[in-house]
């Protein structure tokens, strides 16, 4: 049976992971690299990448970074942010990475989903939306980009459908409304988008404890939860968060290294 | 011992060499065909589509570099797209492939209300006693992206299966040929296990 997923995120900057994460032990806590490496032992199934950096000649820093990774952890991973071309999408694959997110640029240029699937086949293709509440939209929610900052015109189911149609192989649905809060993913959004699409959708922002991705994951209908808050501060370990979906009754790895 | 990594523009094959290469094999990754001749065990990855990887292949002469490591004894393990051409057709694209192993690939059916492709972690079941899967608990998850998947023609040559909507099979075992559709280079530690068993395997005493 397949499994359900845990994502985890890290926001990367001129080469370093940014979100205040709080560690015991050796770990380098500003050390992407260590720090997936923390995550991969633990048994995570996925990881994402993204890069938060300003400026463009900070951009061969994250391809290093991207190339370390690859040379150390052996479950997959994306890599998004800065993406706005197929050389980009290329820089990152051919460095290591499983799968690339494309977001704002995708909604400014949606010939890009094409292009890169065209390329590299629709399973790299990964389309990241924000959604945000909207009453005056068909679906009721709008897509928003620049990190949510500014509104677009598209509804976000309809943009969902129409990345699947263009080759997005994958969805990372990322609730505005929800994002940061804690208080839990935003269900009706994700399950809306997830039963509508063939394509898996992995559930973003929101998450504080584990009941919250046991509800995205049964109610939500959602192929994968994405976290960050929630491990990299320390409150709960991939190991604590995989025993609760467990124990709830959803599909996950449990047993990921020999004894 | 040498590990030829075959390079037909199938997708990235870097995190196949760098599973190979943490593993501590000495390998590499090549499109020559005499000088994937000199390795001692072949690895053949890729992701895409195999009427492109057909093609691919034969113009580069790699086909036949394939077919000499299986007639000549030597190990070889194909992985994800790698195994599906192995077969003698592919539903993608209607094309002929090596046609090594007796069967063919096919597509998850749309209809059951599968989302495809199959992404993700799956439990594998396995030969019981096959030594490619030493230390490997039965069950165990492993990585897969695929649309398709591989039917071989008799039992026999089935690997190992997984289940998605029904039953399916997920690696094939001809003799010297071992494949698997999943990722064993994106399987975590059990998944480099199996890459560490290919390293040492020896098919004619299943060791």
């Amino acid at each position: 049976m397949l499994e359900k997923r845990l994502v985890v995120c890290l926001d990367v900057r001129d080469g370093k992971t940014t979100k205040g994460i709080k560690f015991q032990g050796n770990v380098d806590i500003g050390d992407p690299v260590e720090m997936a490496r923390f995550y991969y032992e633990q048994g995570v199934d996925e990881l994402v990448f993204y890069d938060i950096t300003a400026s463009s000649e900070q951009r061969g820093i994250f391809i290093d970074v991207v190339e370390r990774v690859a040379a150390h952890i052996f479950v997959p991973f994306c890599v998004g942010g800065g993406i706005g071309s197929v050389e980009d999408m290329r820089a990152v694959l051919l460095a290591g990475a499983e799968k690339v997110s494309v977001n704002s640029q995708a909604v400014l240029n949606p010939g890009i989903i094409d292009a890169g699937a065209g390329s590299f086949g629709a399973q790299c293709i990964v389309l990241g939306m924000d959604a945000a509440r909207d009453p005056a939209m068909k679906s009721g929610y709008r897509v928003v980009i620049n990190g949510g900052r500014t509104p677009t015109e598209k509804d976000a189911l309809a943009w969902a459908l129409e990345a699947e149609r263009r080759g997005a192989g994958e969805i990372v649905l990322n609730s505005i409304d929800a994002d940061g809060t804690q208080d839990g993913y935003e269900i009706p959004l994700t399950r809306m988008i997830s039963e509508a699409v063939g394509i898996p959708v992995v559930a973003s922002g929101g998450a504080g404890k584990p009941e919250h991705l046991a509800e995205v994951l049964s109610e939500g209908k959602a192929d994968a939860a994405l976290v960050a808050s929630m491990v990299h501060y320390g409150s709960y370990s991939i190991a604590d968060i995989k025993q609760q979906l467990d124990a709830a009754g959803l599909p996950v790895r449990l047993r990921y290294r020999p004894e | 011992m040498k590990v030829g990594v075959v390079d037909y523009d199938a997708g990235n094959l870097k995190s196949v060499q760098t599973a190979l290469a943490y593993l501590g094999a000495d390998q590499f990754v090549s499109a020559d065909p005499e000088e994937l001749l000199s390795a001692d065990r072949l690895v053949f990855p890729g992701v895409g589509d195999a009427s492109s990887a057909m093609r691919v292949l034969r113009s580069r002469g790699l086909d036949a570099v394939i077919r000499e490591f299986v007639s000549r004894g030597d190990p070889v393990l194909g992985i994800c797209l790698g195994s599906q051409i192995v077969l003698e057709r592919s539903e993608e694209g209607n094309v002929d492939c090596l046609g090594i192993v007796p069967g063919a690939s096919v597509r998850f059916p749309k209809e059951r209300g599968l989302k495809v492709p199959h992404m993700g972690w799956n439990q594998v079941s396995y030969q019981a006693g096959h030594s490619l899967f030493r230390g490997i608990p039965q069950g165990t998850s492993f990585y897969f992206v695929h649309s398709y998947y591989t039917q071989p023609l008799r039992a026999d040559l089935v690997l190992c299966e997984s289940e998605y909507g029904e039953k399916f099979c997920c690696g094939l075992i001809a003799g010297n040929l071992a494949a698997t559709q999943f990722h064993p280079e994106k399987s975590g530690e059990y998944g480099l296990k199996l890459l560490s068993n290919f390293l040492y395997w020896d098919p004619e005493r299943n060791l």
